[in-house]
């Protein structure tokens, strides 16, 4: 099946041999297309004009909402759309974080969680002098469910990890984790989402969960656009932190009051064309089926680990695990990662380097850093195997 | 561009031999300078005697350009006076940013001259400047 046809950038960029999807995907024809129909035909400022066209807006707004909702077995009215993944978890830290946790609560963030899922954390824990703790990993870079559950307790009030670790690979246990946390305290938990949900089937419902983020640019949307899912109740008990129109109620001179619903968080202009691309990214997705998806992008995946282990001096991260994202870290011996990037992009292969915003992580798994191939539907094995003809280049260059 | 003109002889050279590469038993100014969009990682060293920088050196991990860049760095400025330093950073950096340098001022540069077409690759410019940005910070504190 060839997938990459989809995607008009490698009809202008014919040598693009694009290796970094976990960083942002590469967007589709339909994707593309719904966004300039949406500008062409329908744009007005939802929920405000009184006139067909704003009628038009918001509907397509809503629709996106309800598509969002579905896609992961939610609510409309539990969506709020942000401008992605790192938008929401700080609206969590500041809408949720700041204003129900206290002194003395304990905070438990996956240490290998993205900077943006981690560093809101340090600032709430600060600010309100709670304990930050981190649940660690196992040898083989999935999560350490013993080291969850000893440091559960009757203080741990809030639960975060990554679902797909951005840096690895490695899809972190949520069931087990959930299950963990509800027996043994009253904590929420927060899903960093935003690897997964274009790889596997998510059910917040299923699942369990207080709170999922994601972003649309890593799911074939467009940047600027995301969400965060938060049962009801949740929204209910939050108060906003971005004040303007659309989240009001009434406004006095004086005083003003807030909507009590999601709209709360979702003042001023909404990215309507982001929420169109949105909403035709997750058509895309389900016409191909996230199942034919998923193992599209395992063969690609494993045809990349096998050719990678068979070249002399690279060292594979993680690659034990055997529930992953499409995602290889790896090293090649004795040559600095960006060195190794400089060889490959020019040979048109675009791979990721450094800390991939997750210091704390390269850190605990002693890589000063290290290189990481993504990988998506519109990769092939003639790219997989560009990758290894400029690896082999890197070595025997550096030697 | 080609391989052979980004990884010139200058730069694998220095890149391979560590003799700035090491950490000082005493140092008077430590700087740490760090790119985290590729993961170098460096903490630059000074010793300075009265207005003469007595040694440096500087350790941690690094991409082939921002090594051989900060090797080159010291070799140029140790055992020379304060003032010296800091006119020839200063020129690097200028250099590097493509700004107009003196002809003497070029030559003062010795091999890091060499470096200067790196300035027309955005994305390694970082590397290159790293350790002289950290050596900057730490006269600007003398």
């Amino acid at each position: 099946m060839n997938y990459k046809e989809l995607f008009p950038i490698f009809e202008n960029n014919k040598e693009l041999v694009y290796l970094d999807t976990a960083a942002t995907s590469q967007k589709p024809k339909s994707v593309l297309e719904a966004v300039w129909n949406y500008n062409i035909n329908y744009n007005a400022n939802p929920n405000r004009g009184g006139y067909k066209l704003g009628v038009k807006s918001t509907n397509l707004f809503l629709g996106g909402k309800k598509k969002v909702a579905d896609f992961i077995n939610a609510q409309s009215d539990e969506i709020i759309f942000t401008k992605g993944a790192t938008e929401s978890l700080n609206l969590l830290a500041y809408s949720y974080g700041l204003n129900e946790l206290k002194e003395g609560d304990e905070i438990l963030v996956g240490i290998s969680s993205h900077h943006s899922n981690l560093v809101p954390w340090q600032e709430v824990s600060k600010k309100l002098r709670c304990k930050l703790k981190y649940i660690v990993l196992k040898a083989d870079g999935d999560l350490d469910l013993e080291d969850l559950s000893e440091k559960l307790n009757e203080n741990t009030k809030l639960v975060t990890i990554s679902h797909g670790v951005n840096t690895t690979g490695v899809i972190h246990p949520i069931k087990d984790v959930v299950s963990l946390v509800r027996e043994k305290t009253e904590a929420k938990i927060i899903l960093d989402a935003a690897q997964t949900i274009s790889h596997i089937k998510l059910d917040v419902k299923e699942l369990d969960i207080d709170f999922l983020v994601f972003s649309g640019h890593k799911m074939f949307g467009p940047m600027g656009i995301g969400g965060l899912y938060a049962k009801k109740e949740m929204i209910e008990k939050m108060k906003p932190f971005l004040f303007g129109g659309d989240m009001i109620e009434f406004v006095e001179k004086e005083n003003s009051t807030y909507r009590t619903d999601f709209q709360k968080f979702e003042g001023g202009t909404q990215n309507v064309e982001g929420v169109v691309g949105l909403s035709a990214a997750i058509d895309f997705i389900e016409e191909i089926g996230l199942g034919n998806i998923h193992s599209y992008e395992d063969e690609i995946l494993n045809y990349a680990t096998e050719k990678l282990k068979g070249l002399e001096g690279i060292k594979l991260y993680c690659d034990t695990v055997s529930h992953k994202t499409p995602v290889i870290a790896f090293n090649v011996e004795g040559v600095h990662p960006h060195d190794v990037a400089q060889v490959l992009d020019l040979k048109n292969v675009a791979i990721r380097t450094g800390h991939h915003c997750t210091q704390p992580l390269m850190k605990y798994l002693e890589v000063p850093s290290c290189c990481r191939a993504s990988f998506s539907i519109y990769n092939t094995f003639e790219d997989i195997d560009k990758l290894v003809e400029g690896l082999e280049k890197v070595i025997s260059y550096f030697k | 561009m080609d391989l052979d003109k980004i990884y010139t002889e200058v730069i694998m050279d220095h890149n391979k031999s560590r003799h700035n590469k090491r950490e000082l038993e005493n140092p008077d100014y430590t700087e740490r300078g760090h790119n985290p969009n590729c993961g170098d990682d460096f903490t630059i060293q000074l010793k300075i005697e009265g207005n003469k920088i007595a040694d440096g050196g500087f350790v941690g991990e690094g991409c082939a350009i921002s090594t051989a860049s900060a090797s080159i760095l010291f070799d140029l400025i140790i055992g020379r006076e304060v003032e010296d330093g800091k006119r020839i950073v200063g020129n690097f950096l200028k250099m590097i940013k493509q700004e107009e340098i003196s002809e003497d001022d070029r030559e003062e540069l010795e091999d890091a001259g060499l470096l200067e077409n790196i300035s027309n690759m955005p994305g390694r410019v970082k590397c290159a400047t790293l350790a002289w940005n950290g050596v900057k910070v730490i006269f600007e504190k003398l």
